[in-house]
Parts: structure tokens; sequence; C-alpha cells
């Protein structure tokens, strides 16, 4: 259904100037609509939502368009972090300004991509995936200990008191007053972060239709045809890693500055676990249903953790199960659920989803998968 | 055209092919037979740098290509169809023969090329926006030979085009590959199915255990007692 009209925008120019209006319209007041409606906290999870829609757009590269299952995503996230973190804190003493910390962040994230990327070339589907998920474990323990014998990371204690994010002389920590309108904080940081998001989505929408991004999907489909019509296979899939990985990096150092306080606790396993979730889920390789997925698994777990005490009240009259446990317990069955009845993903291409309709029955799935 | 000599393959200790000589004369068809595991298809690989060499050397056009990468074999104008078709499965057969002019920047010619290849296999031009996956192996083997020829080539490498397809689908594939082969595309075919083979081209060699045990006009060869009696079955 929403393809179909994404389908008809495409071919309609005014309406896809109305619609594109319109989603603009609420993207600039969805900020005041929610803190006003529900507060804060929920503008907070809405802000670390659209930093999510980067990782995922990140890893959707790697994993959705190259095919290559990279478990240690969150390490490029965590790369980004701590540089802003060590550059940006008064751990060292420096307070470098953004514009100079999220490229460089972005870089030094890509670079690693590239490390992780070159040993592992040789490497496909659940033996990249064991190899990528040490990468990152690998990372966190480096960040772990290395508070001695010179400290560094400030090891499980992580940094606190980072810089809040600011530009030129403007600092996002403090409510700003722009032409007679008062914007909060956190309002600011959303607009910050929808800024750099949709700068995300842009490139990873050009990428997906240039020759770069034809040649991933054809390695993800088959690397020995890919490296017949003439690919390098080598370089293209390094390319994936790095640019996969400097968008975590831009992620990372946005959330240092947005939280204030790093350390390894936010970089385990399940963070990398989450982000893939949000690919797969969403739709593999689909750059809206990933978007999606990003949003949904941000918004769902922190929906189910506010309304799983209530309603328990509101029905038994006390809370019999700890909100905490039953959040996770909700969030997994929404997973098996949606993996049951939506195997492509929520939102999937549309040949992901001829395909899972099995729209011939001859050799559909021939590579598997 | 092409000049191998000595090529010598190896995985881990085992030797799959020992020391191969044979040469591919410009707008020659030449068929390489033999049994499974004869080592045919390690001899393709390595010439199309699927796969390292042990030993020896191939000379294309007087250039030793074993050392080059394999995404510049297709500039150079070399290109391999897969064994077992090895087409994109969730692209289109539009899409897929795209992915063969990868190597090319000249959209109208990779338009005009891509008419012409639905002219040799119309079957596929009635499903141009179909996924590959979805098509009959005939119709993905029709497709993988498409996509070769898509990157212009001037040496084109079969691997198996017959390989578990009906006599019908073989019939037709075999059709395109000597029309393509009149049009005067050099083509190293590499077979199984011996008489087919050596019926199509001009000359053969034999591989057994990864020597080549015979060679000659494939006339000759299809009435060779030797070959008549290991290949032909009888």
């Amino acid at each position: 259904m929403t393809t179909l009209t994404l389908e008809s925008l495409r071919h309609d120019k005014r309406a896809a100037i109305a619609a594109t209006a319109v989603l603009g319209l609420v993207l600039a007041v969805l900020p005041f609509a929610v803190g006003n409606a529900l507060g804060n906290s929920w503008l907070r999870i809405v802000d670390f939502a659209l930093l999510y829609i980067m990782l995922a757009l990140g890893l959707n590269i790697v994993v959705g368009f190259a095919g290559l299952l990279d478990m240690g995503y969150i390490a490029f996230y965590a790369v980004g972090a701590y540089l802003y973190a060590l550059l940006a804190s008064p751990h060292f003493g420096l307070h470098v300004p953004i514009w100079v910390i999220i490229p460089c962040g972005a870089v030094l994230a890509g670079f690693a991509g590239a490390l992780l990327g070159a040993p592992t070339l040789r490497l496909r589907g659940d033996y990249l995936a064991i190899v990528t998920l040490g990468f990152g474990e690998i990372v966190r323990i480096f960040m772990n200990n290395l508070n001695a014998p010179v400290n560094i990371t400030n090891g499980p204690q992580g940094i606190s008191g980072i810089d809040p994010i600011h530009l030129g002389g403007i600092t996002l920590a403090k409510p700003l007053t722009f032409l007679g309108f008062t914007i909060p904080s956190l309002h600011a940081y959303y607009f910050l972060f929808l800024a750099l998001a949709l700068l995300i989505i842009f490139v990873t929408i050009r990428l997906e239709d240039s020759r770069i991004g034809r040649a991933w999907v054809a390695i993800r489909e088959d690397e020995i045809a890919a490296k017949a019509c003439g690919i390098n296979t080598r370089n293209i899939k390094l390319l994936a890693f790095t640019m996969g990985a400097s968008f975590g990096g831009v992620a990372g150092g946005l959330f240092a500055g947005f939280q204030g306080f790093v350390s390894p606790e936010s970089f385990n396993l399940m963070e990398s676990v989450m982000v893939l979730c949000m690919v797969v889920l969403g739709g593999m390789g689909h750059i809206p249903g990933v978007i999606l997925g990003g949003l949904m698994l941000t918004v769902l777990p922190e929906f189910f953790r506010h309304s799983a005490g209530p309603v328990q009240q509101a029905i038994f009259g006390k809370i019999l199960l700890d909100p905490e446990a039953l959040r996770m317990l909700l969030f997994g069955l929404a997973l098996v659920l949606v993996m049951l009845y939506r195997p492509a993903g929520l939102w999937p291409s549309t040949t992901r989803r001829r395909e899972f309709k099995g729209e011939s029955t001859t050799d559909v799935l021939k590579e598997g998968e | 055209m092409l000049e191998v000599t000595g090529l010598r393959v190896a995985y881990g200790g085992i030797q799959a092919v020992r020391g191969i000589n044979f040469h591919v004369n410009q707008g020659e068809m030449v068929a390489l037979i033999g049994a499974n595991g004869a080592g045919k298809t390690s001899t393709l690989k390595a010439l199309a740098r699927l796969l390292n060499a042990a030993g020896g050397s191939v000379r294309y056009c007087g250039k030793e290509i074993l050392n080059l990468p394999p995404h510049q074999l297709v500039s150079a104008g070399i290109a391999l169809v897969p064994e077992g078709r090895g087409v994109f499965p969730r692209m289109s057969i539009v899409e897929n023969l795209q992915m063969g002019a990868y190597s090319r920047r000249d959209n109208d010619g990779i338009e005009a090329d891509k008419e012409h290849v639905f002219s040799l296999f119309p079957r596929l031009k009635e499903r141009a926006f179909q996924l590959a996956g979805t098509l009959s192996g005939g119709e993905q083997q029709m497709l993988a030979i498409g996509r070769a020829l898509m990157s212009r080539p001037k040496l084109l490498l079969l691997d198996e085009p017959s390989m578990g397809l009906a006599p019908l689908m073989v019939q037709k594939i075999f059709e395109v590959i000597c029309a393509v082969a009149k049009e005067g595309m050099t083509v190293l075919l590499i077979e199984q199915n011996a008489k087919l083979a050596l019926e199509v081209s001009q000359r053969g060699y034999v591989m057994e255990s990864g020597e080549i045990t015979l060679t000659g006009e494939s006339g000759a060869l299809l009435e060779d007692p030797k070959v008549r009696a290991a290949y032909l079955g009888e």
C-alpha cells in the first residue's frame, strides 16, 4: 500500500511537492507536539530515535546492500562517541569545536571500518558475523581497559562532563532565542539530529542509485558473478564497511555531545543486535523500511516501559510483573510476531516482497540467505 | 588469442590441474571436454582469475594475465559464464544485463547490446522485468550468457552451459552459442556433454585427471575410438 502511494508520488510532481511540504511541517512541529503532550522524556526518546535511524542506515549499507552480516557495528558508534568525549571534555582539557570533531569521527570510524573489512574480505555469513562480533567486543574492552598505564578512556567509569554540542557561539545546552522564538535545548538537538539524519538519508539514497550501490547489491546476490561482471569486489566491500562505519561515527559523536557522558557500558553487544534488528525488521536494504525500523525499535521498548505499569494497575489493581522485565518480554514477542507475519520486514522493498510472495515457484531462493 | 602453457592449479596439496598446454585462436570455438573432476572447471576458474594458479602462464593477446585481478579481465575483453549459471536472483532480467555492462560507460552502446541480447533470446525480452531467481534453469542460463555478452567481450568462457537442463533447452542454448560464434566471437567451451561440444566446436581438448590426454579437430575426436568409448558411451 505504502509503496504504491510512493510510486504514484514519483509520477505526480504536484502530489510529491505537497507530500514533502506536509512531511516537512510534521517534522518541524513534531518536537513541540511531543514535548507539550508527552513531556520531555519522550522528546529525548525522539532525539535518540534519530540517532538510531542514522546507525540503522549505516548498518544497512553493510548488511542490507552488500549482504555482509556485521554483528559488531556499535563499535563504530563507540569510536565516534569516544573521539568526541576525548576532544571535548575536561578529561584532557580539550574543547575542540563540533564541526571539527564530527568529520574527524566519521573519518576515524571509517578507517576502523576498513580495518575490520580488510582481514574479513573472504568471510561471509555466520563466519563474518563471529569475527565482527569479536571486533565489537574488542573495541568495548579497549575502552574499558585503556585507563592504565596511561589513562586515556578513564576505564569503566567512562568520561563525564562532556561539552554539550555548540555551533559557533551558540550552545545547544541552553534554550535558544531565535527571531523572538525560544527553542528549548531538547528541541534544538532534535533539529540538529534531524538535519544530519536527512543528510545521511540523502547520501544513502544517492549511493543506492549509483554504480557503487548496484555493485554492493551484485556482491550480495552472487559474489562470483559480481567478479565475472568486472566488479572489483575487494574495494567495493571495503567501501561498504567504510561508508557504513562512518555513519556510525557521526551518530556516535552526536550521542556523546547529547548525553554528556560516555562509558563502555553503552556499546555492548546488545546494542549491535538492536541496530541489526532495526535493519532486518524494517526491511533489509530498503531505506524507508530501515528508517521505520529504527523509529519503531527505539519507541516501542520505551512505550512498553511507560505503559506496562499503569496498564497492570488498571486491570489488576496492582503491579504483578516488574515493568522492566515485562517490557523486554513484550518487545521479544513483538519481534517474533513481525518475523512470523512479515518475514521480509515491516516495509520491504518491492523486490523482497515479490520474492517472499513467490511470484513463481522455481528457484525463488536459489542462493538462500 | 589465448595461450596457456604449463598451467597448474592446486587445492592445498591436491593437484587438480597438472601443467596443461592449450591455445585458442581468434574467431575459433574450442571445446575442453572431460569427465566430472577432470579439472575443467578449475582450469577455467584459473583463467578467469577466480582461483590462483599454482604455476604456468596464460597469455591473452600476447599479455600475461595470471597476475591481473579478476575485474580487469572484463575490460580486457574476457567474459565468463560461471558454472551453475550464477545470475543475480533478486535483480530483474534487465538489471542483470546492466550489471554485465558494469565495466562500460557508453550508454547508447549498452542499450544497443541489450536489444541484441534480446534478439538472441526473445524469451528474456518477454520477461524483462521478472526477477532472475524466478526463471527456469534454461532461462537463467540464457540470461547468464546474455549478461556475459553485455561486456562486449572478445573471448567468451563458457562453463558447462548444458548442465542440468532439459535436452530441448540445451539445443536452444547451443544454437545461440553457435550464432554468437558465427558473429566472430572466440569461444572456449567447457563441457561434460562431449558429443554436443565436439559437434559445435572446431577443435577439442580431452582432459583426464588434470591432464590433457588428447587433442585434435573436433570431427576427428568424434571419430576417435578412445573418445567414443570413454565419453560417447560406445
